[in-house]
């Protein structure tokens, strides 16, 4: 496919890293974040790190929407799945999550609640249309990107009056997430994540646009680089933002100008504004409460707001305790760190929601991280 | 789950939909996002949406940098 293969080119891998090792000071520690799933699932599967010369370290963050959504919610979503006359959609890696007691939205089902796997809100939107004597709830989770589409569909609802249709709202926000990780003075004291500079989110910015990052580049002073997810994006920004730390430089670069602009969408943007506002507070996992970092939906959407339509609130969750999905969210531990790493938990049987996403750290360390590194690049795809 | 994917515009259709072709598997994605598409666009497509373009003079330019580097080591 064009603009695939085009980024995936193993020869050029190996001299941008021979570039990246030239200009990198010996004495100096380059340890970068990159905040999202889709760049953890690519430094993998495409074996960046082993082309990295050891003082450039990859930190993953928490930008895997299975891996945040708290247990509580995912709980509430799994009850809400055993009432009779809901049928509960949501997107595939959703259904394998572990919530409290072992429960999961795939255990569910198979005890009969009516759970389905969709593509798409507007396969959600169908399936109420096509069962009238049903309510459709879609489970809506996920990042910038999905937020979009479920705007859509909340919309499509309420100009059609679809009655029997609404929306179980969690989609988070990732400057929020961000910015959370670099002042929550708790998650400093727990343990020192010391963090020289961000890859910033791929697809996240072409709907946001490079602009909301500028905040925390200054704050902070820390450098951020809008990478692409294909191996040559993310080695080109880590290049990048090797050359802003060494000239002591804290701004935020766009690599990925291909796709993403300074405000991004802005028909996307309005429609969400229009649709959600920001909740005031929400929980994410590994990062506990980060303030304003979630959207909930509108009093003028009331009706197609699955919590309120059922009155749901979050109970108690059960963690597994011996599960460090929270640490490695926080980029405080690494999935081997966990005693049940490749042996109770596996992609097969998960027992974390890091384990269960290709996005999630576990998971890529799993799948990929005992394989040899660059012909990976020719070889894919 | 954030991780849309180039597709190319092969038919616009009805109600703010096109077709696309998506690594060979031709599929129907939501244009609401993006507004008014042409065949041959390439559009990033994700949980059945288009949410953004890619801009083919960037592509090139990004490329050419990337050689660039390369020709440098
Ligand atoms: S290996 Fe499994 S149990 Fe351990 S942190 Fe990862 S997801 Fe949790």
């Amino acid at each position: 496919m064009k603009y695939v293969e085009d980024f995936r080119d193993g020869r050029i891998a190996r001299q941008i890293a021979a570039q990246i090792a030239a200009e990198v000071q010996a004495d100096r520690q380059y340890r970068l974040m990159e905040f999202c799933g889709g760049h953890t699932h690519a430094i993998f599967r495409y074996g960046v790190k082993d082309l990295l010369p050891p003082n450039v370290r990859m930190i993953h963050g928490p930008g895997c929407p299975v891996c945040v959504l708290p247990i509580g919610r995912l709980d509430m979503a799994i009850e809400l799945a055993k009432r009779p006359g809901v049928t509960l959609c949501t997107y595939g890696d959703m259904l394998r999550v572990p919530g409290s007691r072992r429960q999961s939205l795939l255990k569910a089902r198979a005890e009969g609640a009516d759970v389905r796997m969709v593509a798409s809100t507007l396969d959600a939107l169908q399936l109420a249309r096509a069962n009238p004597e049903k309510h459709v709830v879609f489970f809506a989770i996920g990042f910038e990107t999905t937020t979009p589409p479920t705007a859509v569909a909340l919309k499509l609802a309420r100009a059609e009056r679809l009655e029997n249709f609404s929306v179980f709202c969690n989609h988070v926000l990732t400057p929020a997430a961000i910015t959370n990780i670099l002042e929550a003075p708790e998650i400093r004291a727990m343990e020192a994540v010391e963090i020289d500079g961000f890859l910033g989110p791929a697809h996240v910015s072409v709907v946001i646009g490079a602009q909301p990052y500028e905040f925390f580049a200054e704050e902070f002073a820390k450098p951020v680089v809008i990478a692409g997810f294909e191996p040559l994006d993310v080695m080109q920004s880590i290049l990048m933002l090797v050359r802003q730390i060494n000239e002591g430089r804290a701004e935020v670069e766009n690599q990925y100008i291909r796709a993403v602009t300074r405000h991004g969408n802005e028909t996307a943007k309005a429609l969400v504004a229009e649709v959600f506002e920001l909740a005031r507070n929400f929980e994410w996992r590994g990062l506990g409460d980060v303030p304003y970092s979630a959207f909930r939906i509108r009093d003028a959407y009331a009706d197609y707001d699955a919590e309120r339509r059922f009155g749901l609130s979050q109970g108690r969750a059960q963690e597994n305790k011996a599960c460090d999905c929270p640490k490695i969210l926080r980029g405080a531990a690494i999935p081997t760190d966990c005693k049940l790493f490749g042996k109770q938990c596996t992609p097969q049987t998960p027992l974390g929601s890091c384990m269960v996403s290709d996005e999630g750290a576990c998971a890529a360390y799993y799948k990929y991280g005992r394989r040899a590194a660059a012909p990976r690049m020719e070889a894919a795809e | 789950m954030c991780h849309a994917v180039p597709a190319k515009v092969t038919a616009v259709m009805e109600g703010e939909m096109a077709q696309v072709d998506l690594s060979g598997a031709r599929k129907t994605v939501s244009t609401a996002l993006v507004g008014p598409v042409a065949v041959g666009d390439y559009l990033l497509v994700h949980v059945g949406y288009a949410l953004g373009r890619v801009d083919p003079d960037e592509a090139a330019e990004t490329l050419r940098l990337l050689e660039e580097i390369g020709a440098n080591t």
